[in-house]
């Protein structure tokens, strides 16, 4: 009874609290630690590349005898590891960074609202993505270990995987549950809790991101959900939705009905996981464009342009699925379609990127160290976004398909790529959280150093790839005469991983000193517009974020206004 | 671009290498149109050059027309280049005569190669007849089937005409690729998929799988002849036809 006393606060605070704020740390948290495990899974298999067949060094024994006897890596484990990393990276790290984290804290602050629509609803859902990432990772456990069958889990192998891929399917389902729930309830808040005054173009930009990702969310994920129930019952029931008549595996004639689809799971699974794409790169560009917009001192570029290519991107990511499936035989047609709408795609992410530049265009450019990332972002989804050119034209896509070269294209996309907006927006409102900036220097260190590590490891899988090199090969290419010269790269790519680790490190030892020792930052360190920085205290109050209701007068970037006396004229600042 | 690429040895590479270099050409090119520019901006309108921001900014319409630009670039690419590229490539099989027709079946991790014989007729095949002796399940009662040529791993083909190759697989999806021909046709269990090509020179390359297979899809991995005709002729009678592979004893 006494201990309750001493606990209760604390527990109360940071475990069972629903307020948005809360919630949302926890969502920081909890990714930013499988950031790192779905990082230091992929440090695993880079040593393998990089040394195929030597004993892994100072953790090799820990790994377990079947996985790693003596030390070296089993293909088995390799495909666990990878397939891991892949789901861990999206599922369970980037979004939930994106979206839960940012899209909780920040969204209900820069509407004016004190909280999300359904903060019960809010705290279920982090808690089913807690366990569903928990589930995922007891799949190391399971007999013959953990998914083994790639991040995109394709029938027949899937369905006939080891035990692992039971798990991976239950923890797939705890997480769109949790997506579920959080997309209504941001949809929600953002259509009801909008301050007074606070117009739909009035909205900054991040807001309008985390609503389009919300609605990719809902709609994109029901399908998956389905498919994972239906490959559910192919591996447990003895259905076979996704096995065809006559599979023989290893001599022996499978036991199933057949007639079954293996290229329906395809369909269903890219009919949710290429909005994945956008869900993974729509908040990145929110970020960026707050923290460009703020260092740039001026308003953003076209952002009504903006706010429709956003909404345009988003209903276009649900028609170019089958670009990821050119080579599984498809005709004229059906392939002209998805060609046609791949390039239509792309139009949008232009625009987003052409507006950002123009936002700099006779701005005042402050290179904070968000600034720094914000900017690092546009070339490196650049890299990202080309690259997909070649990829979305199906003649092209048939050298390229499955080699290294789609995992540079669209690591460029998601690591330097979206990671670095991430990071944009953790030293943006670290201050707003903590009340402390970041180390400036740390974070500067920590920038050079993850741009010229993230290059060092992705560039050189384009020239892999063009080379012919596949991906998800265990020894790197080692068994193609075709591979030989360019697996050498692998070593130099590794070094950069080991780099890109040294300096996150930097980032970690930043994180939590400057809890204590960081420079206060006041109330609005940036010197912003929108509402979270301008009418709530930093940080903001614990119960109901602001001190009274604010009302909102101007758009969300009125920088440079002519005349004003500040440089900046904040959302909720009355006029006349 | 070439000299990244695997070695061009199939009628069908020109093609195909010639639309990935000009799609590269022109990824360059934006990207070093856009990357000057923001290189520009950086330096032009930092703090210290540009003191204070404007309100109003640039009106854009250069860079606007430009984003136009790109995409009517990027929809003509499609129209002119590549649909007509993968009509060709995915809908027009070869009706020459002389092609050499070959089937190859996938299964974990091997591709196996079937080649029809002098009847130029496939022998009839059945699940059950699968064994460990018989991996396509050959049936040893079809007069057809009796001349054909069964081996593992082993694809020899004649330079000059083109091969039409139909794929199968036994259990998992597998992807047929030949790096120095650019062929590369995902192999769907329960469905039959056809690719084609003609190779132009002689030499001997590899077998790629390069679809997640399972444990050893790092290395399924088979071996690509080929052959001038005579050599080819005279490889293809050192093996022996399927009536003269003896059944394993017991069956
Ligand atoms: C920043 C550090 C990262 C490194 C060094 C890294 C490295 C790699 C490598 C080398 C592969 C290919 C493995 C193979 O094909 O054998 C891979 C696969 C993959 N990565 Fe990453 N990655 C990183 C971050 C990310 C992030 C942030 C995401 C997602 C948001 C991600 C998602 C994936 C996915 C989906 C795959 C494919 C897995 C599969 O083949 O099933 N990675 N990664
Ligand atoms: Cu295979
Ligand atoms: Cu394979």
């Amino acid at each position: 009874m006494r201990h309750s006393i001493i606990r209760k606060p604390l527990l109360r605070k940071y475990f069972i609290s629903t307020d948005h704020k809360v919630v949302g740390l926890q969502y920081a948290v909890t990714s930013l630690v499988f950031l790192l495990v779905g990082f230091l899974l992929m440090l695993l298999a880079r040593w393998q590349l990089a040394w195929p067949g030597t004993p892994v060094p100072l953790v090799g024994a820990w790994l377990g005898e079947a996985n790693a006897p003596g030390g070296v890596i089993l293909p088995e484990f390799y495909n666990q590891l990878i397939a891991m990393h892949g789901t861990i990276m999206v599922f369970l790290a980037v979004v939930p960074l994106a979206v839960g984290a940012f899209g909780n804290y920040l969204v209900p602050l820069q509407i004016g609202a004190s909280d999300m629509a359904f903060p019960r609803l809010n705290a279920a859902s982090f808690w089913l993505y807690l366990l569903g990432g928990l589930v995922m990772l007891a799949g190391f456990v399971a007999p013959g270990g953990a998914a083994n069958s790639g991040w995109t889990s394709y029938p027949p192998l899937a369905d006939l995987a080891t035990t692992g891929q039971t798990v991976w399917l239950a923890g797939m389902l705890c997480i769109i549950v949790s997506s579920l729930l959080g997309s209504v309830n941001l949809i929600t808040t953002v259509v009801q809790l909008r301050a007074p005054g606070l117009t739909w173009f009035r909205l900054p930009f991040f807001v309008w991101a985390q609503l389009v990702t919300a609605f990719l969310l809902l709609l994109a994920f029901p399908p998956l959900q389905a498919a994972a129930l239906l490959q559910g019952m192919d591996r447990l029931a003895g259905t076979s939705f996704f096995l065809p008549t006559g599979l023989v595996v290893s001599g022996q004639a499978v036991a199933a009905a057949g007639d079954g689809s293996p290229l329906l799971w395809q369909h269903l699974f890219w009919f949710l996981a290429h909005p994945e794409v956008y869900v993974l790169i729509l908040p990145a560009m929110g970020i960026v464009a707050e923290v460009i917009a703020n260092n740039a001192r001026r308003p953003l570029w076209g952002y009504r342009t903006m706010v429709r290519a956003a909404l345009f991107l988003g209903f276009m990511s649900f028609t170019v699925w089958a670009h990821h499936m050119f080579l599984t035989g498809m005709g004229t047609v059906l392939s002209g379609f998805f060609q046609a709408t791949t390039m239509i795609i792309s139009v949008p992410s232009i625009v987003v990127m052409t507006a950002l530049l123009l936002s700099l265009h006779r701005g005042s450019i402050r290179f904070t160290t968000p600034m720094l990332f914000a900017l690092a972002f546009i070339p490196m989804f650049a890299i990202g976004g080309l690259t997909g050119l070649p990829l979305g034209l199906a003649t092209t896509d048939v050298p390229l398909h499955d080699t290294n070269y789609v995992v540079g294209h669209f690591h460029y996309v998601v690591a330097p790529g979206t990671i670095f907006a991430l990071f944009a927006g953790i030293y943006h409102w670290y201050p707003k959280v903590t009340g402390r900036l970041l180390h400036d220097g740390l974070g500067r260190i920590h920038f050079v150093g993850s741009l010229v590590a993230m290059n060092g490891i992705f560039l050189p899988m384009f020239v892999q790839g063009l080379g012919g090199v596949n991906r998800r090969l265990y020894d790197g290419g080692l068994q193609y005469a075709h591979a030989h010269g360019l697996a050498g790269l692998n070593v130099g790519m590794s070094y950069a991983a080991w780099l890109l680790a040294a300096v996150q490190l930097v980032f970690v030892v930043n994180l939590l000193m400057s809890l204590r020792s960081g420079r206060m930052a006041g109330d609005n360190p940036w010197q912003a517009t929108t509402l979270e920085w301008t009418a709530a205290p930093t940080p903001p109050l614990a119960h109901g974020n602001f001190a009274s209701p604010p009302r909102v007068f101007h758009p969300a970037y009125e920088y440079s206004v002519p005349g004003a006396a500040a440089d900046f004229t904040p959302q909720n600042e009355e006029v006349g | 671009m070439a000299e990244w690429l695997p070695l061009a040895a199939s009628a069908e590479a020109a093609g195909i290498d010639a639309e990935l270099g000009l799609v590269h050409l022109l990824m360059l090119v934006l990207f070093i149109g856009w990357g000057g520019w923001f290189a520009y901006l950086l330096v032009r309108f930092s703090r210290r050059a540009s003191p204070r921001a404007s309100y109003a900014g640039t009106r854009g319409r250069v860079a606007m027309a430009v984003v136009a630009l790109v995409a009517v670039t990027e929809l003509t690419l499609l129209a002119a280049v590549s649909l007509p590229a993968w009509r060709a490539r995915a809908t027009s099989v070869p009706t020459d005569p002389g092609a050499t027709e070959v089937r190859v079946v996938a299964e974990q991790f091997a591709w196996n190669i079937h080649y029809p014989g002098a009847d130029r007729r496939f022998g009839r095949t059945a699940l059950a007849l699968v064994s460990p002796d018989n991996p396509l399940g050959l049936d040893r009662v079809d007069p057809a089937a009796a001349d054909d040529v069964v081996g593992v791993n082993e694809l020899h083909v004649p330079v000059g005409r083109p091969v039409i190759v139909y794929l199968s697989s036994k259990d998992v999806v597998h992807s047929f690729t030949l790096p120095e021909m650019r062929v590369k046709q995902d192999v769907v269990p329960g469905t039959l998929a056809t690719t084609w090509f003609t190779p132009t020179r002689t030499g001997r390359w590899e077998i790629a799988c390069s679809q997640l297979c399972g444990l050893a899809h790092y290395r399924m991995r088979g071996i690509f002849t080929v052959d001038e005709d005579a050599a080819y002729v005279s490889w293809l009678g050192e093996q022996a036809p399927f009536a003269r592979t003896a059944p394993a004893p017991g069956r």
